[in-house]
């Protein structure tokens, strides 16, 4: 059943092939046996009286189309009565009082949630090795990361121990884990999912997405997570599309960007060849490639690592032991409390980030490090706009190598630097995906794939034609 | 040595929305502690804000009242520092573009005067909660009903030049909001709160260092504070010591200013927008419509009592500087009742007498419509003005209407004149050294004679009646 995509789940339940509860209880053994550290939380009793709720729905129905199917949630997302830690200290002890709309509205068509999946804390980072609850391990080699900070989602989809896994992006934190565990990951354009209930790290890049194994799957997923929410003002009220309608497109004369700045130094040889493998795919299919400039790509990490810091430095400061979460033992005055509390709560890259933001918003620092970024940030959109003048997608890689070693990165700045290809399109609030497309020494590569503002439809119908055409998505690690 | 003072204040006034300016949260007042903070206001991890629409009207409202610019474009930003009644760590606010920028408000000097003071801004912002530090022994208690609700703070310019100019802007400012609707104006539980920024200089100098004062929560109050914090820092210049800027608290028991911090311990509030709000876009429709919806303000109202009623500048003054009083006045007009008389009424013996109980007009024993009875009587002279006075405090002692007073303790004029004649024709017989005198030339005496028949009709005569009489009958 776990090798079954979410499209051909959704017939074997209407068929009754298998009940949703056989089918979350096949995930539920599967997830136990696994030994990856994907989750954080196993929700069994909540995943089975789901499974109950959703058959009955199903044999009376009233089922929705994704109603019965198990899925895992990152624990960035609320979940009322179950703990939600955002892969922290802090919130090791957090059970939240409500629900993140993303959960209310899986909620609503009825999937299974299987459990919290793990991830970097407070979603800093890209190799999962951030999280309080320790590193996930790569499911295609156990020795190498899963990426970040969706390390756990990426994870648990790629190993086959759920078919669908909820992610956030802020700077790439859906795209790269999903590059390099081999799966299908979206993030959308901001504003079209959500945030509220979304633990925030920098509210004006976080966005929400789906990570599953197929284009296919993820648009069905998008059609039930997207939508406009009164309770969040930065979400668009802008209707939603059947996303699954255009998948289907041909894709003649489709014009494709490769960026100059995403092919330079520092890109790994593996990864290069399987992306031109891949673009040379799309010119089977009758796409047009050329080549397209960014060049304000290169500010994009001193830009991000400036912008993200500084509103997560403010995002973070309710984690102060007051009201909720971690608190010292025996503070002696309020000052110690804090001092403490938030020493103690958070992790050393939590830290580092939050230091970088306080010390960049503070008083004669300001114009120098936030505005000078937003003023950057203005010029990547603007890059990004002329770019799709020309062509309708962008394409290059996600992130410069495959997965790499645990532990192998020590240094913060290395790793920072390694966000190169995914950080400019949060920066612009652009929707990107990241595709199996290869392998390199027997790890996988994704493709990146950038479209423009709104163009969730064109990005899954050129991710699934590309499916239809290869089957590195179906290509599964060792005892999966 | 001569020294100058200069104020400016900064007026924290709640708006009166019926929920948070970031939540649905309830504004409602005095309610258990921490039964009216949703998980918005709690702070908790994922809780985004939306801004209340009512609040923004609100805060239009008050800049169309003070001729203000208004920002099409204002911006939500984020005032951080830690403190256990902030849950979030930083407070919404507005920074660079307030909602409501420059804009001018009129006050009338004791020497009758007006005087125009600056409005520099007047910004959306959420209230903190509360830390209650008495309540135990070993802790602090924190309340967050009051977290999130909306305040508009009201920047002046550094314009007044006395602490009484302080008190008559800030009491023209709370007479504004509570016309406008925006606020309760309600002092003792926090609704309209002022800090003064006070400095002193020499005649014709720049700026002196200022210190702000906070805590203040009455008019009597911002009086004292800035009083007395005036003597102490010029205590200090005169010394040949300098004024440290800082923040000070008053303690009104003491009725001195302490320090509470330098501006070397201020906080770095790292002001940044907030990304999770939208700017506020304010479009013309919308301000017509509000301009259209803006009842009449205190000082329109003020000219057409002079225009219209012909009061004088003094009591149209007194009359609008209280939206109730000004009300309760022209309930009294509107039923028919003498201009002058009712303001002569309303200023003088219901307003005692309401000082006298502590009470506010809406609180008082006596209608405006019992009070327009009152007068009536008077007008159409059923009872004199001083018999009136007695009356009154009848009526104020819930003894009857006024009718029933009336009849009651037979109060009733005499305006019959053969009856007021005979009391007349009485006390000339009884006084004939006081007529001789009168005949000789002494006139002050017709008091004499007219207290005399006052007396006899136990206050019930005439007063015209017995003058033009008595007159007649002396010459």
């Amino acid at each position: 059943m776990h090798n079954l995509t979410i499209a051909e789940q959704i017939k074997g339940l209407k068929n009754k092939d298998f009940s949703s509860q056989e089918l979350t209880q096949h995930y539920l053994n599967r997830i136990h046996d696994s030994k990856l550290n994907a989750f954080i939380s196993v929700t069994d009793d909540i995943a089975l009286s789901q499974a109950k709720e959703a058959d009955k729905k199903i044999a009376s129905n009233e089922s929705s189309i994704l109603t019965g199917i198990p899925y895992a949630h990152k624990d960035i997302f609320c979940t009322q009565g179950v703990k939600t830690s955002a892969g922290s200290k802090m919130l090791d002890s957090f059970i939240s009082p409500y629900d993140a709309t993303v959960t209310k509205k899986l909620n609503h068509e009825n999937m299974v949630m299987l459990g919290k999946t793990n991830m970097d804390e407070f979603a800093m980072g890209s190799s999962n090795e951030n999280s309080y609850f320790g590193p996930v391990q790569n499911p295609w080699d156990v020795s190498k990361v899963p990426g970040g900070s969706s390390g756990g989602s990426a994870a648990a989809v790629a190993a086959r121990i759920s078919p669908f896994a909820s992610g956030t992006d802020t700077g790439g934190s859906i795209r790269q884990p999903a590059s390099l565990c081999g799966i299908t990951g979206l993030k959308p354009t901001y504003g079209r999912i959500s945030r509220y209930g979304m633990i925030a790290y920098a509210s004006s890049l976080d966005q929400a997405g789906p990570m599953t194994r197929t284009a296919e799957d993820a648009a069905i997923v998008l059609n039930a997570m997207a939508g406009f929410d009164p309770n969040d003002s930065t979400s668009a009220n802008k209707s939603v599309p059947d996303y699954t309608q255009g998948l289907t497109n041909n894709l003649d004369g489709l014009k494709i960007g490769l960026p100059t700045e995403y092919f330079s130094e520092g890109l790994d040889s593996g990864v290069e060849k399987v992306v031109m493998q891949s673009i040379k795919e799309y010119e089977l299919m009758g796409a047009k490639i050329q080549e397209v400039s960014l060049p304000n790509s290169v500010h994009a990490i001193p830009a991000y690592y400036i912008v993200a810091p500084c509103e997560c430095s403010s995002n973070l400061s309710r984690f102060d032991g007051v009201r909720y979460g971690y608190r010292c033992e025996d503070p002696k005055d309020l000052n110690d409390l804090y001092l403490r509390s938030r020493s103690e709560g958070f992790g050393e890259e939590v830290k580092r980030r939050i230091m970088i933001g306080t010390y960049a918003l503070s008083a004669g620092y300001y114009d120098a490090y936030y505005l000078k970024a937003q003023k950057v940030r203005q010029l990547i959109s603007e890059d990004f706009k002329k770019a799709f003048k020309k062509v309708d997608v962008i394409m290059g890689p996600v992130s410069p190598t495959a997965a790499f070693d645990l532990g192998s990165v020590k240094d913060p700045v290395s790793m920072y630097l390694a966000d190169i290809y995914t950080l400019s399109v949060n920066l612009a609030g652009l929707p990107g995906m990241s595709i199996p497309a290869g392998f390199s020494n027997q790890l996988p590569v994704g493709l990146q794939i950038i479209g423009n503002h709104w163009s969730e439809e064109l990005l899954l119908n050129v991710a699934h034609q590309f499916q239809i055409r290869t089957d590195w998505h179906n290509h599964s690690p060792a005892d999966c | 040595m001569t020294w100058e003072t200069v104020i400016g204040l900064e007026i924290h006034s709640q708006l009166r929305t019926k929920s948070k300016i970031f939540s649905g949260a309830s504004t409602a007042f005095g309610s258990e502690p921490n039964t009216q903070a949703c998980a918005v206001d709690l702070g908790f991890p994922g809780v985004l804000p939306v801004l209340n629409e009512e609040a923004v009207k609100m805060a239009l409202r008050f800049g169309l009242s003070v001729n203000a610019d208004i920002n099409k474009n204002s911006i939500f930003a984020r005032k951080n520092y830690f403190y256990p009644d902030l849950p979030k760590g930083y407070q919404i606010s507005q920074f660079e573009i307030p909602i409501v920028g420059n804009g001018s408000i009129d006050i009338t000097l004791d020497s009758g005067e007006n005087k125009t003071v600056g409005i520099t801004r007047a910004h959306l912002e959420e209230d903190a909660g509360k830390s209650i530090h008495d309540l135990y022994d070993d802790f602090t208690a924190i309340d967050l009903n009051r977290a999130g609700t909306p305040l508009l703070e009201i920047v002046s310019e550094p314009d007044m030049r006395s602490a009484k100019e302080a008190v008559a802007y800030a009491k023209k400012i709370h007479a504004l909001v509570q016309y406008i609707d925006i606020c309760d104006g309600n002092m003792q539980e926090g609704s309209f709160r002022c800090d003064a920024n006070v400095s002193v200089r020499k005649q014709g100098e720049g700026l002196g260092t200022r210190a702000e004062l906070k805590n203040i929560n009455s008019f009597k109050f911002l009086e004292k504070a800035i009083n007395i914090e005036v003597e102490r820092q010029i205590d200090i210049l005169e010394e040949g010591g300098s004024v440290v800027q800082e923040t000070r608290l008053y303690d009104s028991i003491k009725n001195e200013t302490r320090s509470m911090r330098s501006k070397e311990e201020a906080n770095d509030y790292r002001y940044f927008p907030d990304p999770d709000l939208l700017p506020v876009a304010i479009s013309d429709e919308l301000l017509l419509e509000i301009k259209k919806e803006l009842p009449e303000l205190p000082t329109e109202k003020k000219l057409r009592f002079v225009d219209t009623l012909g009061l004088s500048h003094y009591d149209a003054e007194v009359l609008t500087s209280q939206k109730e009083v000004a009300e309760y006045f022209e309930k009294m007009i509107h039923q028919g009742a003498d201009a002058k008389l009712s303001a002569n009424w309303v200023m003088g013996d219901l307003s005692a007498a309401l000082n006298k109980s502590q009470l506010e007009i809406l609180d008082s024993p006596i209608s405006s419509e019992e009070l327009f009875q009152l007068i009536s009587r008077i007008t159409d002279n059923t009872i004199s003005g001083k018999i009136a006075k007695d009356v009154f405090k009848l009526m104020w002692e819930g003894k009857g209407s006024v009718d029933e007073i009336i009849e009651k303790q037979g109060l009733k004029q005499m305006t019959d004149s053969s009856a007021i004649e005979s009391i007349i024709d009485d006390v000339i017989a009884n006084n004939p050294d006081q007529v001789q005198q009168f005949k000789d030339g002494n006139s002050k005496l017709l008091g004499f004679f007219v207290g005399q028949v006052m007396k006899a009709s136990q206050g019930k005569a005439n007063p015209k009646q017995v003058n033009q009489i008595l007159n007649e009958k002396l010459s």
